[in-house]
Parts: structure tokens; C-alpha cells; sequence
């Protein structure tokens, strides 16, 4: 095997890590914080790559549609979360999981309605339309890097928030102590408003950076979902950096194995998993 | 969990009784949706033992429903004619059996939302297994060749005409069967210790209860009985497809359990059987099934969270 | 006065902080030893250890010269270590007696039994009416354990801890929350208790312990400061300035 191929194939398992680490972080922080499991969380990731498919259609820029996406994201997640997962917040785990199966259902009936069922692809943005050479003559899509860079640079965002600002605080404190919000001084609902707020955000803003990369139909949310959540097991509950490890393993090894076993693609992640989950079930990255 | 009482008990033989008289005054086409919501409640039932009994909940289960589907063809094929029906069964209830033995010791080193996730990835991977393979026929499911209905050289032809109530009479057997053995085996000690776990695991641990034990015995025998189940859908439609294990079964049986009330043993049979109502009444009125099935979860949820069995007791 | 349980320099920390550092502890039958410090001396974190709850960092536990370090709580159960828990901790839907039944099953029915009906196990059930006679609940069996008293639940935790058939008792501050006359009939049962095992005592009643215990341990910091007889800890400077000095 080539070095530059191998290069690529890096790149993409990279690529498709720090999407993983959108979706997973927020996952993992809404459980961490509001103790909801959101298995509707893949279907927010399809609804991303729709609302971008739908923007761009509309004739705007993808620019356009990822912020659509992320505003849309923050204040669908507003809605949501003040409407139905607020009350699910002390609720047993079984409620938690019917109530989101019924948003899964939801979501896609609304989707139907509101856009398609079809099978959809993105175009690239021009700007970001040409190859970037690597080495021995292989080249790279210019979107791809940008969207590892913007990837990158969402979760060096999401850090900074969560370790320098008091919300930010919050957020860590509750994650770790129901109880510690209110010593903090901080109206809890807000810290759980804001926190299922961004993470809807980060799952259609997800949705919306994949739609030109891989086509876009209604079950990909489901994918996504649960290797997200293999992301979780691996990483280590209600642990960012578990996350973003975590989703970075899991990316690479699923693309290196497709690209050079493809007979072990399907199971490479659940083999990862189940080794986990012998060696040290709480995650690779968990605390104490 | 509640048992019902004898009165309770009178009623729904009852109710067996009218469902094993179908034949004299149905069509055939309600005696094979008979089939299908006993089916059903033989899933939910099985569930039932691990959310109701032991307060697991499992996304993994309709893998192991799933698996006892598949089984039947499987055993046709490696045995190169359709086996007896008592051949198919036990190699169903081993297969599903012996997957939640495996699956269950892994997942079971996790609890709550950890254990939720892993068996929802270890469910998935059933699912990708019957789905990417050539093992049962892709993606596209199969058509099967039912067993036999008979042991060795006594054997019962079965009419195309027999059967419909021929099945809904064996379903009806077998969801008897596992009942009244949940029934009693939920008053055994074994029973006793998963009920307490459900109330209080850190508990029933400090006193010296093996709690993970209990929970595995209790997720292989919940996973063997879904295999049963499974078998039965194949038996029943004569046709496996990868959606027989995918996690979204998974939920539903989970609804039917909540439908009819986590509280008691009776409540996942009147929750399939609700289920299957609502599926066939929503089917016959519109195409978006999933908006029907949406709404009336959100619904349960949001207002019923004792299901239907906690009406009665208001 | 045979030696049950012998902790031998045990040690626990959470991140930085050693909740529990080198400490030996003796625990005889027939004796009542009381621990006692100012909180967070690291009280319940040695419970904790001494049941198994937590695995300790360094240091032994043997239960009758046995080694059982790294034990989990349920088969230190079965060893024979009884515990009760500082915040009540019980099936609070079930029934007072069934809570007991159940605590006394896994010691007393070995595993092949378990498919029988319970109504038919006799030895749990007799062993569950034994503990509820002995703490004083046999009034209340049938009620649902959340409807009791807060008084009463903290006997049931007694209870629950007498269902395992332990030798060693481990009671984490069970006359929390108790009014003084409750007090007074604890204190007595704890007299009774310490006749047939070996009680460890986690309490910040004074008058309580230098009332019932045999021996005190003072910790504080993780650390043991002083040992001896209960009027000899009274009297002591060290505890006087370290701890009692803020009570009294």
C-alpha cells in the first residue's frame, strides 16, 4: 500500500472522526447534564443535512445553509427542550427512550412533509471546488480539509466555552453534581436550555457539513446514532475528551478498515467496543 | 410486579378461549392477525421479564427475536430439508438463548445509560450481520419453507385452507405456556431477587445478592424466550428479514410493554395486542404510519406513563 | 473476645485527597468499637472499604484470618459482614418483611434452590422475622417499607444488615435523625447487638457511644489519632483539642 494512499485514507478517517465527536459531544453532554438519553440525537444529524440540501436548493450559499443550520439548530433545541425533554429530566430511562423513538418517528414523517423522501446530493461550493495535491501525486477535496479545520475549530470553541466562561462552569459542574448548579448561582433551566441547545446545533450543523460529502437520504441518522454511541461507550461518560478521543479511534479505524479489510468494515467499531467494554467498562477516558 | 389475581386469571382464559374459537366465526385474514398480535405479545412478554422484573432496558432484544426467526431457515438449510417444528423451536430458543448469554455478559459489565447504549450497538450488529451477508438473503429478507408439524413419522399435513387457525392455535399454546411460566417463576426466589433488584440494586449487592448473575440469567432467559417468539413470526409469515432485528422492533416492544403497563405481567399482552389494533387501523386509514405511531407514543408518554393496566387501578 | 475482622494499614484516596490513610483497625466478637471525628475524617469512606464498596489503594482486610482485600460487597456479605448505610438505603416499594426476606436469601439459599417458590423457603422467612424481633419492627412487617417512620427505617436498615447472619456489624451513624427517646432504645439495641457480633460503631451522638462502646477510635483526616477505652478518649488532650474542644 501507498503512503500517500494511506495518507488519504487518514485524512478521511480523521474527517469523518471530528464530525463523529459533533454529534457525540452532544450526546454526551445532554446526558451528562439532564440525565436524558436522545436517541432522536441521529435524527437531528438528518435533519441537518435536509434543512442544508433545502437551503441550497433555495439557491443560497452552503455558507448560508451551515449557518441556517446552526441557528435553526440552537433554537429548535430551545423549543424542544422547554416543550418535552425538561419533563423527561427525572423521568425513568424507558420513558426516555419511547419519548425520543416517537421524535425519531416524528422527525422523519416531518421531513417527508416538509421536504422528501428522496435521495439527495449537495454540491461542493466553488470556492472549495478543486483537489489539493498531497504527496506522490494524490490529491485531496479542499472541502474535506475544510471541513476537518472547521471541525476543529468548533471543538477548540466548544472547550474555551466549557473552561473559561461561567456558563461554561455550569455546564461542568452540573455534569458532574445536579446539586452544584444552584450553589453556582446559575438558574439551572437555563444552564439545561443552553446545553440541548447546542447540542441540537452541533448535530444539524454535523448534518449540514456531511450533506456534500456523502449523499443525503432519510435513514442516515440512524448510522450516525449508533456509532455515536459507541463513541460514548468507548469514551467514557459525560467526558468531552473522552468524546473527541473517542470519536477520532472510532473514525479512523472504521475508514482504514474499509479502505484496506473491507470484510471486517461492518464490525470493526462493535470488535473496538466489546474490547472496551472488557478492558474497562466505563471508557477508555474515564474519571477516577 | 403485580400477578394477577385468580379472578384476573379466570378472565383472560376467558378471553383464550374466544381467541381459540376464532376459527368457527373469523376470516382467515383476522385469524392470521390473531397470530400476529399473539406474537407480539410473546415478544413484549418476554421484554417484560427484563424491564418489569429486573428494571433493564434493553435495546438488544428484537436481535434475539431476530435470531429465533432466522433460525428456521438456517436449520432447513444445514439439515437440507424442512425439520420438525420441535427441531426449529429448541434450535431457536439455544440460538437466541445462547446470543443473550454472550451479549448480556458483556453489556451487563455496564448499567443504565452505558448498558442502554451498548445493547443498542450490540443489537445493530446482529442486524448489519443478516443485512450485509448472504447468511438469510441480504437485505431483501427470505422466503421460507415452514417445519414440519409433527415429530419423527407422525405427522400432521396441514391444509393451505387449516392453516391459519392451526397457527393461531399453536401461538396461542405457546403465549399460554410462557405466561403462565413468567407467572410463576416471578414468584420463585429467583423472581423475588430480580424484583429487588429493580427496587434497590446497590442494595440486594450489599446483602450479598450476585446481582449480575441474576441479571444475566434473567437477560438469556428473556433472550431465549424472544427466540421463541421469533420462531413463531417465521412459522407464522413463512418470511425473515433483517428488520426483524433492528433496534426499532426493540422500541416498539418496548411501547407495548409500557402500553400495557410495566407494573404487571398481563399488561405487555394487552399492549401488543393494542399495538397491533392500532397498526392495522392506522394502516387502513392513511399512509403515514409512522405520524400514527409517533403521536400515539408521544401521547402514551406524555399522559399514560402506567400504560393501560394502570387505568383500571386509578 | 475472638478476633472476626483485622484491617491491616488501609489507605483510599480520591484524587488528591487521602479520605483514608494507613489505617489498622481489630474488631473482636462480642465487642462494641465506636469510631468517631469531625466530618469528612473519613468515617463512611472506611465503612465503605471494610464492605466492600470501595477497594482500598493499599492495605489488607481478613475476615477470620482470611485474606478478602479487593472483595466485592456482595461476597463480603456472604462472608459474614453486615452493614447498614448512613442515608436509609432500602426496597422502599416492598414490604418491611419481603426487604428482609430478600436481604436474608442470598446468605441462606444456595444458588440451585432458587427456582423454588419463595412462599416454600422457610429459612429466609424465619430469619427475616428473627431480625424484625430483634430490631423491634415485627409490628410493622406487612406495612410498605416508605410508609414507616423515619425511626423506623432506620431500624429496618438495622434489620437488614442483621437479615445476612453477619459476625461483623457495621453501623454507619444509625441514630441519625433520631429524637432522644428513639435514642435511648437504640443505644440499648446496639448493647444487645454487640452480645453476639462484632459491632463497629460510626456515630456523633458522644453521650451515645461513650455510653455503648468498648473501644474508640478517633480519626481525623483520614488518619487514626487516638485509640483506647471510652473514659480514657474522654479525657484525652489530643481528642479534646482535635475534635471534641468544637462540640462540647
Amino acid at each position: 500500500m501507498a503512503l500517500s494512499g494511506l495518507l488519504v485514507q487518514v485524512l478521511n478517517g480523521l474527517q469523518y472522526g471530528l464530525l463523529l465527536f459533533l454529534i457525540s459531544s452532544g450526546l454526551t453532554l445532554v446526558f451528562g447534564v439532564m440525565g436524558i438519553i436522545n436517541l432522536a440525537h441521529g435524527s437531528l444529524f438528518m435533519l441537518g443535512a435536509y434543512l442544508c440540501f433545502a437551503v441550497v436548493r433555495a439557491g443560497a450559499s452552503l455558507w448560508v445553509a451551515l449557518a441556517v443550520a446552526v441557528l435553526g439548530g440552537a433554537a429548535f433545541g430551545v423549543v424542544l427542550e422547554r416543550l418535552l425533554f425538561r419533563r423527561f429530566r427525572t423521568r425513568e430511562h424507558l420513558d426516555q427512550v419511547l419519548l425520543t423513538f416517537a421524535l425519531i418517528l416524528l422527525f422523519e414523517e416531518a421531513r417527508a412533509a416538509l421536504i422528501d423522501n428522496q435521495f439527495h446530493s449537495v454540491a461542493v461550493p466553488e470556492l472549495l471546488d478543486f483537489p489539493v495535491p498531497v504527496m506522490g501525486g494524490f490529491a485531496y477535496s479542499a472541502y474535506r480539509l475544510a471541513v476537518l479545520v472547521i471541525c476543529l475549530l468548533v471543538a477548540l470553541a466548544m472547550f474555551v466555552v466549557l473552561e473559561r466562561t461561567r456558563i461554561g462552569a455550569a455546564v461542568r459542574a452540573a455534569a458532574e453534581n445536579a446539586e452544584m448548579v444552584d450553589l453556582l448561582g446559575i438558574d439551572a433551566r437555563r444552564v439545561y436550555a443552553f446545553v440541548f441547545a447546542a447540542g441540537t446545533a452541533l448535530a444539524m450543523l454535523a448534518g449540514a457539513l456531511a450533506a456534500p460529502i456523502q449523499s443525503v437520504y432519510p435513514g442516515m441518522g440512524q448510522g450516525f446514532l449508533i456509532v455515536s454511541f459507541v463513541v460514548v461507550v468507548i469514551g467514557g461518560l459525560g467526558s468531552m475528551a473522552g468524546a473527541f478521543w473517542g470519536a477520532l479511534l472510532v473514525g479512523l479505524i472504521d475508514t482504514l478498515c474499509t479502505a484496506y479489510v473491507p470484510q471486517l468494515a461492518g464490525a470493526s467499531v462493535y470488535v473496538l467496543m466489546v474490547a472496551v467494554l472488557l478492558w474497562r467498562p466505563a471508557g477508555l477516558f474515564a474519571r477516577g | 410486579m403485580v400477578l394477577a389475581s385468580l379472578r384476573l386469571n379466570l378472565f383472560f382464559l376467558m378471553l383464550a378461549g374466544l381467541l381459540a374459537a376464532a376459527p368457527l366465526y373469523a376470516q382467515p385474514y383476522y385469524l392470521e392477525l390473531a397470530s400476529t398480535a399473539l406474537v407480539a405479545a410473546m415478544f413484549a412478554l418476554s421484554l417484560q421479564l427484563l424491564v418489569g422484573g429486573a428494571g433493564l432496558v434493553s435495546l438488544a432484544h428484537a436481535a434475539f427475536f431476530g435470531l429465533g426467526a432466522y433460525a428456521v431457515p438456517l436449520m432447513t438449510r444445514f439439515l437440507g430439508a424442512p425439520p420438525s417444528i420441535l427441531v426449529t423451536l429448541t434450535a431457536a430458543g439455544m440460538l437466541a438463548g445462547g446470543a443473550a448469554l454472550g451479549v448480556g455478559a458483556l453489556a451487563l459489565r455496564t448499567r443504565g445509560f452505558f448498558f442502554l447504549m451498548s445493547t443498542l450497538a450490540f443489537g445493530q450488529l446482529f442486524y448489519f450481520v443478516f443485512h450485509d451477508s448472504p447468511l438469510g438473503g441480504g437485505s431483501d429478507g427470505l422466503f421460507i419453507q415452514r417445519p414440519v408439524f409433527g415429530v419423527g413419522s407422525l405427522v400432521f399435513q396441514v391444509s393451505r385452507a387449516d392453516r391459519p387457525a392451526v397457527l393461531l392455535a399453536l401461538n396461542l399454546g405457546l403465549l399460554a405456556l410462557m405466561y403462565a411460566g413468567l407467572h410463576a417463576l416471578m414468584r420463585t426466589l429467583f423472581g423475588r431477587a430480580l424484583l429487588g433488584i429493580k427496587a434497590n440494586e446497590h442494595r440486594m449487592a450489599a446483602t450479598g445478592h450476585d446481582v449480575r448473575a441474576l441479571k444475566l440469567a434473567a437477560f438469556a432467559l428473556a433472550g431465549l424466550l424472544a427466540g421463541v417468539a421469533g420462531h413463531m413470526a417465521a412459522v407464522t409469515d413463512a418470511f425473515v428479514n433483517p428488520d426483524l432485528l433492528g433496534w426499532h422492533r426493540s422500541a416498539s416492544a418496548l411501547l407495548m410493554v409500557l402500553l400495557g403497563g410495566i407494573g404487571t405481567l398481563y399488561g405487555p399482552i394487552l399492549g401488543a395486542f393494542a399495538f397491533t389494533a392500532l397498526a392495522e387501523a392506522s394502516q387502513s386509514i392513511t399512509e403515514r404510519q409512522g405520524l400514527v405511531e409517533g403521536v400515539v407514543v408521544l401521547a402514551v408518554v406524555l399522559a399514560l406513563p402506567r400504560g393501560l393496566a394502570g387505568l383500571g387501578r386509578r | 473476645m475472638t478476633l472476626v475482622l483485622e484491617a491491616v494499614r488501609l489507605s483510599r484516596r480520591f484524587g488528591g485527597v487521602r479520605a483514608v490513610s494507613d489505617v489498622s483497625l481489630a474488631l473482636h466478637r462480642g465487642t462494641l468499637h465506636a469510631v468517631i471525628g469531625p466530618n469528612g475524617a473519613g468515617k463512611s469512606t472506611l465503612v465503605n472499604l471494610l464492605s466492600g464498596e470501595l477497594a482500598p489503594d493499599a492495605g489488607s482486610i481478613l475476615v477470620d484470618g482470611i485474606d478478602v482485600t479487593g472483595w466485592a460487597n456482595w461476597r463480603l456479605a456472604r462472608a459474614g459482614i453486615g452493614r447498614s448505610f448512613q442515608r436509609t438505603n432500602v426496597m422502599a416499594g416492598m414490604t418491611v418483611l419481603e426487604n428482609v426476606r430478600l436481604a436474608a436469601q442470598a446468605v441462606l439459599v444456595p444458588g440451585r434452590r432458587l427456582l423454588r417458590p419463595a412462599a416454600r423457603e422457610a429459612a429466609p422467612l424465619r430469619a427475616a422475622r428473627a431480625a424484625l424481633l430483634r430490631v423491634g419492627l415485627e409490628e410493622v412487617a406487612d406495612l410498605v417499607a416508605a410508609t414507616l417512620s423515619h425511626g423506623q427505617q432506620r431500624l429496618l436498615e438495622i434489620a437488614l444488615a442483621l437479615a445476612v447472619q453477619p459476625r461483623v456489624l457495621l453501623l454507619d451513624e444509625p441514630l441519625a435523625g433520631m429524637g432522644a427517646e428513639e435514642s435511648e432504645r437504640l443505644a440499648a439495641l446496639l448493647r444487645d447487638l454487640a452480645r453476639d457480633h462484632a459491632v463497629l460503631l460510626i456515630e456523633h451522638d458522644m453521650d451515645v457511644v461513650f455510653s455503648v462502646a468498648d473501644s474508640v477510635t478517633v480519626m481525623v483526616d483520614g488518619r487514626v489519632l487516638e485509640r483506647g477505652a471510652p473514659d480514657w478518649i474522654r479525657d484525652s488532650v489530643a481528642v479534646r483539642d482535635a475534635y471534641l474542644g468544637h462540640d462540647v
